[in-house]
């Protein structure tokens, strides 16, 4: 019975849509590139899960974060300590001064393992701690402010500045942290050696999996009564709070849960591309992910996958090309998605492509709906 | 406190409220027995949309005691207050605009009011009896699945009426229901009023003395955020002093 609804919903229009995006993320991609691409795929995907939680959080709920690099930033961190520690056996750095202790500590004259690291020996309190991390500072500064009724621009620039304080922190603190460079040289997992052709293929599909259980909890989360509650709660705040419901528990919840999706995204960042720095935590990359939220459609959690696909490729290409023009690109990117199209690719695509689809069910069905991934092909 | 109170569902005493030395509200006692209509007119800044917001906990009350139904509400938090019984309707109307109507009923409807129980919330068939009920009180029957962007202003303001109906509270207190209405609307929003009174107190700010006649059992006039004059709408309008500030020559 249950089986029989979930494979009635995957053959409904909503339905296509997500198995369409999950052929091209496993199949596709994986046949048409090669592991050198495929593994930047992958890195354009963790943004993807920010994005995912901006929806929720930005599109759905109205609460504009500036700082979710913070959450990528100690998802990725946590997932770094760990694999920094097995990365510094006392073997491989048997020439410190204090072999057994990460490189950077040593160079920084630190002669024991900092309390906080311990527990990073262990490859489970790591899983736990990139969603539990960034949960528990999310938590802490949502119940700070939403309890205090701190909302809209306020709330984005907090954000921003905890994003700023937590860069600052990191690079100050180099003997704790790596500073500036970040946790560099990461080498394998439980053994198993990350930074194979073989090992970031592998790492691609455990990054599509877990984005498509994010994807999944999304949707299910905005198809809940919680979701219509935050739509409203978006539009009419006040009515919301006069039907009985406790608002700041509300908008508590939906910024942990995007702060555990960014917290996932950073973990799976940290293993496909093998090191984690400042440089993913601050309000450049916060901003990124609030507009690649705001291209792919802040509506909508599929078009935040396409919107972080499509602006990272962007990225790549720009930035090897012309690389001080890219920053003044997505700028004018943002500008353009806010003024010209507020619901982004989402939105264009509901507008132009699916009264089209209606007109042409036939033939959409023989071709097998090659629509919905017209805006992928540009990220090849 | 006087044994009387609990006779009274709401009953309110010497409620202050001063912004930065102003007092909109100025040492006001008001009662309300059940099922009672009460309209409270005045001239603008009376502070009658001050009282409904300190009921309902919007504002907070710098001196005095609203209890409702012997509890005192003025330190309750505005989720609680509306939980203990007392809805409240806003002077625009206040509805979800990109949720359908049936939505935003349900939205409204009293369970599932905390994160977890959103999110088990199922849409079963004692919501959709209660949903369809007030719809049919509230004349949108046939526009359940419509965006509520789609109403028109007077379908807007029954809709938010009936989002506080379907929470059945004791208490409803409405700000100006019928502003902005045509005669046929007001004429049915009367209907409607009347309907609503057979199970509730209702708490009303008008404007429209044709209105207020139509629907009050009794009348409160405020001026300068205390009661000018208390009674029958026949009492208030022959009051002198009513006259004289509110009412025009």
């Amino acid at each position: 019975m249950k089986a029989n609804r979930f494979f009635d919903w995957l053959m409904s229009r909503e339905g296509i849509y997500y198995v369409l995006l999950a052929f091209l993320l496993v199949v596709i991609f994986p046949l048409a590139l090669d592991a050198f691409r495929l593994n930047m795929i992958g890195k354009y995907l963790t943004y993807a899960f920010a994005a995912l939680g901006l929806v929720l959080c930005w599109g759905r709920s109205g609460i504009l974060s500036l700082g979710q690099g913070i959450f990528f930033g100690l998802g990725g961190y946590c997932m770094a300590m760990f694999l920094k520690l097995e990365a510094s056996s006392p073997e491989n750095t048997a020439i410190q001064s204090t072999p057994g202790i990460p490189d950077f500590m040593d160079w920084n004259q630190l002669t024991a393992l900092p309390w906080f690291w311990e527990p990073f020996h262990s490859f489970s309190f790591t899983l736990i701690a990139v969603v539990a991390v960034p949960a528990l500072l999310a938590l802490i500064i949502a119940v700070a402010m939403f309890k205090r009724r701190v909302g809209g621009v306020y709330f984005a620039i907090i954000t921003q500045a905890i994003a700023a304080i937590l860069t600052i922190l990191i690079i100050g603190q180099q003997g704790f942290t790596g500073g500036v460079n970040g946790i560099t040289d990461l080498r394998t997992l439980m053994g198993w050696d990350i930074r194979t052709d073989e090992a970031k293929t592998a790492l691609y599909f455990v990054c599509v999996g877990m984005l498509f259980l994010c994807l999944i909890i999304g949707a299910w989360v905005m198809r809940s009564k919680l979701g219509r509650i935050l739509l409203a709660m978006r539009d009419q705040e006040d009515r919301v709070r006069f039907s009985g419901y406790d608002v700041a528990s509300f908008k508590i919840f939906v910024f942990c849960l995007a702060a555990m999706f960014a917290g996932i995204g950073g973990a799976m960042f940290t293993l496909q591309v093998g090191f984690m720095s400042p440089s993913f935590v601050g309000i450049v990359p916060s901003i990124e992910m609030v507009i690649l939220c705001a291209v792919g459609g802040r509506n909508s959690l599929l078009g935040a996958i396409y919107g972080a696909l499509i602006v990272n490729a962007a990225k790549t290409f720009f930035s090897e090309s012309f690389p001080e023009l890219w920053l003044y690109g997505l700028g004018v990117l943002f500008i353009a998605v806010v003024l010209a199209f507020p619901d982004g690719l989402a939105g264009l695509y509901r507008r132009y492509v699916m009264p089209l689809e209606s007109k042409l069910p036939a033939l959409l069905r023989r071709n097998g709906g090659n629509a919905p991934t017209l805006p992928v092909e540009e990220t090849k | 406190m006087s044994p009387s109170n609990n006779d009274f569902i709401l009953a309110v005493e010497g409620l202050t409220v001063s912004f930065d030395g102003f007092k909109a509200v100025n040492d006001l006692s008001l009662y309300l027995e059940p099922k009672e209509i009460r309209v409270i007119i005045g001239p603008n800044g009376a502070g009658k949309t001050t009282v409904l917001d300190l009921i309902c906990g919007k504002t907070r009350a710098t001196e005095g005691s609203i209890k409702f139904r012997g509890k005192e509400l003025t330190r309750m938090s505005e989720h609680n207050i509306v939980r203990s019984g007392v809805g409240r309707k806003f002077q625009n109307p206040s509805i979800y605009e990109d949720l359908t109507v049936f939505e935003n009923l349900e939205v409204s409807y009293p369970a599932g009011r905390s994160v977890i129980g959103a999110l088990a919330f199922k849409r079963d068939a004692e919501v959709i009896e209660a949903v369809e009920e007030v719809a049919k009180t509230i004349f949108l029957s046939d526009m359940l699945h419509q965006e509520a962007a789609l109403l028109s202003h007077g379908q807007k303001q029954w809709l938010e009426i009936g989002m506080l109906l379907i929470q059945k509270p004791d208490l409803l207190m409405l700000d100006e229901p019928v502003a902005g209405m045509s005669v046929a609307e007001r004429k049915k929003t009367a209907e409607l009023l009347r309907v609503i009174t057979e199970n509730h107190t209702v708490l009303v700010i008008e404007h429209d003395m044709q209105f207020v006649g139509d629907i009050a059992d009794r009348v409160t006039v405020m001026h300068q955020g205390q009661v000018l004059s208390e009674g029958s709408i026949d009492h208030v309008k022959q009051d002198p002093k009513v006259i004289e500030v509110y009412l025009g020559h």
